[in-house]
């Protein structure tokens, strides 16, 4: 079979998922960059071409600035403990106790639980007159009043970055662990008989076998909390005073709730923006610790 | 290995049950609200265990009682069943074909990673035009609009695990078959499927999952019975004025046990999945 005849026959067998991923990503993709450049409004007739006015507006605006803030906050310290939990918690399942079968099970439930779920059972955790942390916070002795976690812009950040934070850390647990599994018991042996301490161990024998799986992960939650949405909208939609407001819900607001599709459409260009140098940033990375690795 | 010692062994124990009462606490208290009285849930200090069980709740919003929360919760329940069916259904139609040929054909390798790279692209980017589009054609709020925007998310990754899948399957069994007689169609109906059906089996649980997962799209697209999801109308119940919060938790269960049970059955399948490499989480 010539090579002609095999790509030709490729191109036909992807033609189904090329048309899908036109219609349903590439021309709204393009409609969007044409939008943006224009006045247009969710409902109605379309807009008149504005040039770059609706990037200038949103970029010199002061909520970008500190909604773009919001997002590395959020992105940033979730995804950094999620990072450690996941590495700390992979380390103690990969040693022997009892139940141990059990508990590595139970890790794909705050993975499973649905966004929406997770997100509104914290809400009821938080609530200032009714929630379980209150509750249980006081019963120990830890705080003397009910807070309103959620309701105040000191609060607020952390308590919606636990809750993601609770069901995204199994995910690199899972990871992590399937990574250690796969650490050859022989070179353990050959560290231990050459007295290397656990520090040492961790450092020169488990994590290079950890470091590939583990970038794979870190660019994934990373862009997914940049993309941040569910979350914030059900626990707190961007409040209070705008302190939990991500990009994502900017765009929100902006395109739906205002019903500015024209400067909705620039923000979630600038939004893309950021992701893709985010992942061409980290692509950088990981091919670097692939390369390494080997 | 090493021996452990007395003190390390209670460390060990001592943190496998902290862990466990982290990794459990909220999820039984998500339940436990959902079968407590509602007095319990309002008393303070709070009743953590429930004074009598109440299944009330679970019969209010399962009952198909018109204009009540059960009638909400049912509808969205099966327009859920039927979005995220049908999109799972066509995500796997277009990407075991293309996954099979990105696999088999090294010269169109680059057009996965442009598939690929669109899982990047926040929702946002899509949802504008999206909305106008569907508002044009008159296609707002329906199950099949939901499912076929939500190729926008299970497409791309579908088609990647099946290319992976495909990689497994070494190319001289099917070159085999062929020198046998048998032409292309029959090679992978015979041959090369059934070997790729554990990573089908993968690619429709997590498509399935995801789907089940989505909030965005659906959020934007429904606006009443006859196409909200349950993810929806779970943030509706939330975000209204309910006084009973055990009404809020029980929506949550009901909305939790299919993709939980999924996750503690099917946990192979989707840990080898998960740990493949490049699933969202």
């Amino acid at each position: 079979m010539s090579s002609t005849w095999l790509t030709t026959r490729a191109w036909l067998l992807m033609l189904p998922l090329l048309a899908v991923m036109v219609g349903v990503i590439g021309w709204p993709l393009a409609e969007t960059v044409r939008l943006s450049f224009t006045d247009a409004k969710l409902v109605g007739t379309g807009g008149d071409y504005v040039g770059f006015a609706n990037y200038t507006k949103m970029l010199s605006g002061s909520a970008f600035q500190k909604t773009l803030y919001a997002t590395l906050w959020f992105a940033l310290a979730s995804v950094a403990i999620e990072m450690v939990v996941g590495v700390l918690t992979a380390l103690l399942l990969n040693q022997q106790f009892y139940g141990r079968t059990v508990l590595r099970a139970l890790m794909i439930l705050p993975w499973a639980l649905p966004t929406v779920v997770n997100a509104t059972l914290w809400r009821l955790i938080y609530n200032p007159e009714y929630g379980a942390a209150n509750a249980a916070l006081t019963q120990i002795g830890l705080i003397d009043t009910y807070r309103s976690w959620l309701g105040e812009p000191d609060s607020a950040m952390w308590a919606i970055i636990l809750a993601d934070v609770w069901k995204n850390f199994p995910l690199v647990t899972l990871i992590a662990l399937a990574a250690l599994q796969a650490v050859p018991r022989d070179t353990i042996a050959a560290s231990l008989v050459d007295g290397a301490g656990p520090l040492r161990r961790f450092r020169y024998v488990t994590l290079p076998h950890l470091a590939g799986p583990l970038m794979v992960a870190l660019v994934l939650r990373t862009i997914e909390a940049f993309k941040v949405f569910d979350i914030i909208w059900i626990m707190t939609r961007g409040g209070p005073a705008n302190t939990t407001r991500t990009l994502s819900i900017l765009v929100y607001q902006e395109g739906f709730s205002f019903q500015r599709a024209g400067s909705g459409a620039s923000l979630a260009l600038i939004v893309t923006l950021i992701v893709s140098l985010l992942a061409l940033a980290y692509g950088g990375l990981l091919r670097k610790t692939a390369g390494s690795m080997d | 290995m090493e021996r452990q010692s007395l003190t390390e062994k209670v460390f060990l124990h001592v943190a496998a049950l902290l862990l466990a009462a982290v990794i459990l606490a909220p999820v039984l208290w998500l339940f436990v609200m959902s079968i407590s009285p509602a007095a319990d849930l309002s008393a303070k200090p709070l009743n953590w265990w429930p004074s009598s069980v109440d299944l009330s709740r679970y019969v209010t919003l399962l009952s198909r009682v018109e204009n009540s929360a059960g009638a909400v919760v049912t509808s969205s329940l099966a327009n859920s069943l039927i979005v995220a069916g049908m999109a799972t259904i066509a995500a796997i139609v277009v990407a075991v074909p293309a996954g099979w040929a990105v696999s088999r054909t090294p010269s169109v390798g680059w057009s996965l990673n442009a598939v690929v790279a669109t899982y990047m692209l926040p929702p946002v980017a899509l949802a504008v035009p999206l909305y106008m589009g569907l508002a044009h054609l008159g296609m707002l709020n329906s199950v099949f609009s939901l499912a076929l925007v939500y190729l926008t998310i299970l497409a791309p990754f579908t088609t990647w695990l099946m290319k992976s899948g495909f990689d497994g399957i070494p190319k001289e069994i099917e070159a085999a078959a062929m020198i046998d007689g048998a032409n292309l169609w029959q090679t992978l109906r015979i041959v090369t499927l059934p070997l790729a059906l554990p990573t089908i089996a993968t690619a429709i649980l997590f498509a399935f999952l995801l789907a089940w997962d989505e909030f965005f799209y659906a959020l934007l697209f429904t606006s009443d019975l006859r196409s909200k999801t349950l993810t929806v109308a779970i943030a509706d119940i939330a975000g209204g004025r309910v006084s009973d919060y055990g009404m809020i938790a029980t929506a949550g269960v009901i909305a939790a046990l299919p993709p939980v049970f999924i996750g503690l059955l099917m946990q192979r399948a989707l840990i080898s999945g998960l740990t493949s490499g490049g699933v969202k989480g």
